[in-house]
């Protein structure tokens, strides 16, 4: 009788059912029953083993049970023999495909909903990056083409800015164990020799990136959110360099408060030069690109002497960073060795804070208030 | 050549610029900041414009403009220009020249 203690499952049934590798794919989708008989299922759609099959198979057992058909576990011996048997199985197999069909479907909607997530995650990402989260080089979010097109260079200026911090971060962290510690000059001079080449390095960097995409360095778009408030022409300000420099040196002698004084003076004159250099350019490039008549759709002319202009902005750049240079440099030759080591601990350890400060910025504005 | 050298020591600072150009413009800027009033020959608006371009890289500026001559001697462009004044060494220089 309908017994489904005795519930014999045929071989033929077991070895369509996969085992389950990528079960996971598929989900709520395939809770409903998977039936049996998936003969003409295509290999490559995984059909989860789980209880269900059995009471699948149970159910459609008991149908049959129900249905009146005395020939409950021999249906596939049956087959040849009885057409009513052939018409059943046909039904099953159309059936079995149909559902087939509706689980590739409903896997495709879940790959296409998995790859718009996908999309807008890299766009949260990005944003975050904007916002001062520092996650990595931008060249990921190129495979899918969903992030603004890149500039090759800028996007190697901005991995090689990566790789330039995690050096900038290490170097600190030497920096204040060998200050710390005992160190002779001539090692110590060694460290800030390499820390101050280090920062030269990052002006032949930028120069480059201003060559590729001088807008770019200019929005500081590579920097964190802080760092850009303090913004200077694509950088820090010069004068800035000092102002966090300088309270750290307590004994200086005569000299070196001469030096200083001047220093801090002649930098700031060079930069109130260059501030209003770049005052005129904004002006004669207002000038070019609001010249002619507005409105009439004619601006090829202007664009060509606009352009020209921006060509001035490279130059502005890489006298900005000139600028840094110098200063750091002038600091070097005034201050002692160990001054300058603790010179370059403080202004190292002021752009990290200046960093955490920006990821600290974002993550508060994204807790619930 | 020779009216270069003629306009550079019209002055005792003189920078050859162009009225284009936003950097002769910032040194200009610098300069006067020193208290020093220099003579700036805008060579677009001179006619022998090509010709003074040339001698001014003749005389060894990697760029035409901002050519800066003091007391008739030629100092550099602007990287020139703002690495003397880091280092100290153009206020003196300009010292003979203050308004």
């Amino acid at each position: 009788m309908n017994s489904t203690s005795t519930h014999f499952v045929p071989p033929r049934r077991v070895g369509i059912y996969e085992p389950v590798h990528q079960f996971g794919m598929w989900g709520e989708s395939f809770k409903s029953n998977i039936g049996n008989g998936n003969m003409n299922t295509p290999s490559h759609i995984v059909i989860p083993a789980n209880n269900q099959k059995l009471d699948n198979n149970l159910s459609e057992e008991t149908s049959h049970g129900t249905a009146g058909t005395p020939h409950m576990f021999d249906q596939e011996a049956s087959t040849s023999r009885n057409p009513d048997k052939i018409q059943r199985r046909l039904a099953q197999n159309r059936e079995a495909a149909r559902k087939s069909r509706l689980r590739k479907k409903a896997y495709v909607q879940q790959l296409e909903t998995s790859r718009l997530k996908l999309i807008q995650l890299e766009q949260e990402l990005d944003r975050a990056r904007q916002q001062g989260f520092y996650v990595g080089n931008g060249i990921e979010t190129n495979s899918l083409g969903f992030s603004e097109s890149m500039n090759p260079g800028i996007a190697a200026f901005e991995m090689e800015y990566g790789h330039w911090v995690e050096e900038q971060n290490r170097q600190i962290c030497e920096l204040r164990t060998v200050l710390h510690g005992h160190i002779n000059d001539v090692e110590l001079c060694l460290l800030v020799e390499t820390a101050m080449k280090h920062y030269f390095e990052l002006f032949k960097m930028k120069s480059t990136a201003a060559k590729a995409d001088v807008f770019f360095v200019m929005s500081g778009m590579w920097k964190t959110s802080a760092e850009r408030f303090f913004l200077w022409i694509g950088g820090f300000r010069p004068s800035d360099l000092l102002k966090v420099l300088l309270p750290h040196f307590d004994i200086l002698t005569d000299q070196q408060i001469l030096d200083v004084c001047n220093l801090r003076q002649s930098c700031q004159q060079a930069e109130d030069a260059l501030s209003q250099g770049m005052e005129k350019l904004q002006h004669t490039l207002a000038d070019c690109v609001a010249g002619g008549q507005l409105g009439e759709g004619s601006y090829i002319p202007q664009v060509n002497s606009a352009m020209d202009r921006l060509e001035a902005l490279v130059s502005f750049v890489n006298q900005a960073d000139h600028l840094r240079h110098e200063t750091l440099q002038q600091m070097y030759r005034i201050l002692t060795t160990r001054q300058a080591a603790r010179g370059l601990l403080a202004l190292g350890e002021y752009f990290q804070r200046l960093r955490a400060l920006s990821s600290s910025w974002a993550t508060r504005h994204r807790e619930p208030t | 050549m020779d009216k270069v050298m003629r306009m550079s020591s019209e002055r005792g600072v003189v920078i050859f610029s162009k009225s284009s150009c936003c950097l002769s413009y910032a040194v200009q800027v610098l300069f006067q900041d020193l208290g020093v009033n220099p003579k700036i020959h805008e060579i677009d608006k001179d006619p022998e414009c090509r010709e003074i371009e040339k001698a001014l890289m003749r005389l060894g500026c990697s760029k035409p403009v901002p050519a800066v001559f003091i007391g008739g001697k030629l100092v550099g462009s602007t990287n020139e220009v703002m690495s003397m004044h880091l280092s100290s060494s153009l206020v003196p220089l300009v010292k003979p020249y203050l308004c």
